[in-house]
């Protein structure tokens, strides 16, 4: 596979893992889900789906008795404030990744192909311990891990944005099951998210070596392949 | 939400709107003064206080991006008798024992702003109005929803009986408990804006806003004003009583 214009090959078998574009909408992403999950936790407290709520601590939209001052309740118009704001970032910034992710050929090549054959087999390998970490390559089960998060982000905020011009965007919200079971869809990708940032962060902590080239964009090669293999 | 009863202080205001040429930015400065003003005591409030401009900005965008998704032709989804909930929840800044108790024999729906004729009108007028019903979903910037029937008369045949100016931005209402919103001029004139008399087939009950609220199903709940005793057709920005304290402005469905 021929590397394309962003590839830079280094001195000392250093190459570039991660494209900058790729680094920055990577952090700038993990700001906005951040933002997203807590301040919708708050939001979710006001009218809980199922029989429990959020902790306060843990949700997102600034403290209770600064918002009596501000917003003259506990704390859901600050949560609404921030969900409504960071709802352009993780938007805008999307797109971005998607534009370059499709036109840079980088989607290609990380994410593609994959079959379920690869897929079985990587799986097997990982659950049994034995699934080689290499850098420069994305396993099977890597790449459906990526690609599932990704579809699930674009149905949260589709279903998000079912909800919030339900009817606006009727036709969409009726995709959803209408209003009300719109709002079971947004929490339920909200808690696939959740999984996969488990399984994420629970790979980087077991592989640690894959975090600083998320910063930096350099890794040592052991394949000399360019964007390689993170968790 | 809790109860703190704003003063009638904002019936004047709107009484007298180019007195007040309050614009939305005007408005964010007095705002965070007055919150800087009222704690003293601590020192998160200034601590945050580029956080909050920086929210209340991207507010002001979500208004305009919403006026601008917002389709006149559009009407909201209606429903069925058989989906109207049978228990319709109410919802305040206080209980329900507390609501106005409206007099219809003293009542009067003040005028004020750019309309021709600002004669008030009375419980006996607005309830010959012709009316049109709607069973339509009340959502809850909380999240909750419930459907609904309402009947009423369109709002914008009511502005064109009073000869409102329907150039100017915004339609203000003030209403007896001391809750006060506006709209823009578009959703007021939205064919499914009605100035509802009745909920359910019944004369709309005192918890519900007696004799009249704004139904407007293109809007979140809270822009759904009961107890309405002041309208005003202005340029001038009248914000809202949760509009004032964060609250999303334009709030569309």
């Amino acid at each position: 596979m021929v590397p394309t214009g962003q590839t830079t090959e280094l001195p000392n078998r250093i190459i570039l893992l991660h494209p900058a574009l790729v680094r920055i909408t990577h952090w700038l992403n993990a700001l906005a889900i951040f933002i997203m999950i807590g301040s919708g936790w708050r939001i979710y407290n006001w009218d809980p789906l199922f029989g429990f709520q959020f902790p306060v601590w843990v949700t997102f939209g600034g403290w209770p008795e600064v918002s009596q001052h501000w917003h003259n309740e506990e704390g859901l118009a600050g949560a609404l404030q921030w969900h409504f704001a960071a709802m352009w970032l993780l938007f805008v910034n999307l797109l971005v990744y998607f534009a370059y992710g499709l036109a840079s050929g980088h989607f290609r090549r990380a994410f593609l192909p994959v079959w379920p054959r690869e897929i079985a087999r990587d799986l097997g390998a990982a659950l049994s311990g034995r699934l080689a970490h290499r850098v420069g390559e994305r396993n099977a089960v890597q790449k459906v891990l990526y690609i599932g998060v990704l579809t699930v982000i674009v149905l949260t905020v589709l279903s998000g944005l079912s909800i919030w011009k339900p009817v606006q965007f009727q036709d969409l919200t009726g995709l959803f099951g209408g209003y009300d079971f719109a709002r079971y869809v947004h929490f339920f990708c909200m808690t696939v998210i959740i999984v996969f940032l488990a399984v994420h962060l629970t790979l980087t902590a077991l592989v640690p070596k894959v975090l600083p080239p998320m910063i930096t964009g350099r890794a040592e090669s052991d394949t000399g392949q360019d964007e390689g293999a993170r968790p | 939400m809790s109860s703190l009863v704003k003063p009638d202080r904002r019936i004047l205001d709107a009484e007298t709107p180019s007195m007040h040429p309050l614009e939305r930015r005007g408005f964010l400065k007095g705002a965070l003064s007055l919150g800087a003003l009222s704690l003293l005591t601590g020192c998160d409030l200034t601590d945050n206080e580029p956080a909050q401009r920086l929210l209340w900005n991207m507010s002001w965008w979500n208004d305009r991006v919403q006026a601008w998704l917002f389709n006149p032709n559009r009407l909201a989804p209606t429903y069925p008798e058989s989906a109207v909930d049978r228990v319709f929840r109410y919802n305040a800044f206080y209980p329900e024992d507390e609501a106005p108790k409206l007099d219809p024999a003293t009542y009067k729906l003040e005028l004020s702003g750019s309309i021709g004729d600002k004669r008030p009108w009375t419980v006996d007028q607005l309830y010959q109005l012709p009316r049109t019903s709607q069973i339509t979903r009340h959502v809850c910037v909380e999240g909750w929803s419930v459907i609904g029937k309402w009947s009423g008369c369109p709002l914008r045949n009511f502005l064109e009986r009073i000869e409102a100016d329907i150039t100017k931005k915004y339609i203000g209402f003030i209403c007896a408990d001391g809750y006060y919103t506006s709209v823009d001029m578009p959703t007021a004139l939205h064919p499914q804006t009605i100035m509802a008399f009745t909920f359910a087939d019944q004369i709309l009950p005192r918890k519900f806003g007696y004799p009249m609220k704004i139904r407007i199903p293109t809007k979140l709940g809270f822009k759904n004003p009961k107890f309405v005793i002041a309208l005003s057709v202005t340029d001038a920005y009248p914000g809202g009583f949760w509009e004032d304290y964060g609250y999303n402005w334009y709030s569309g469905s």
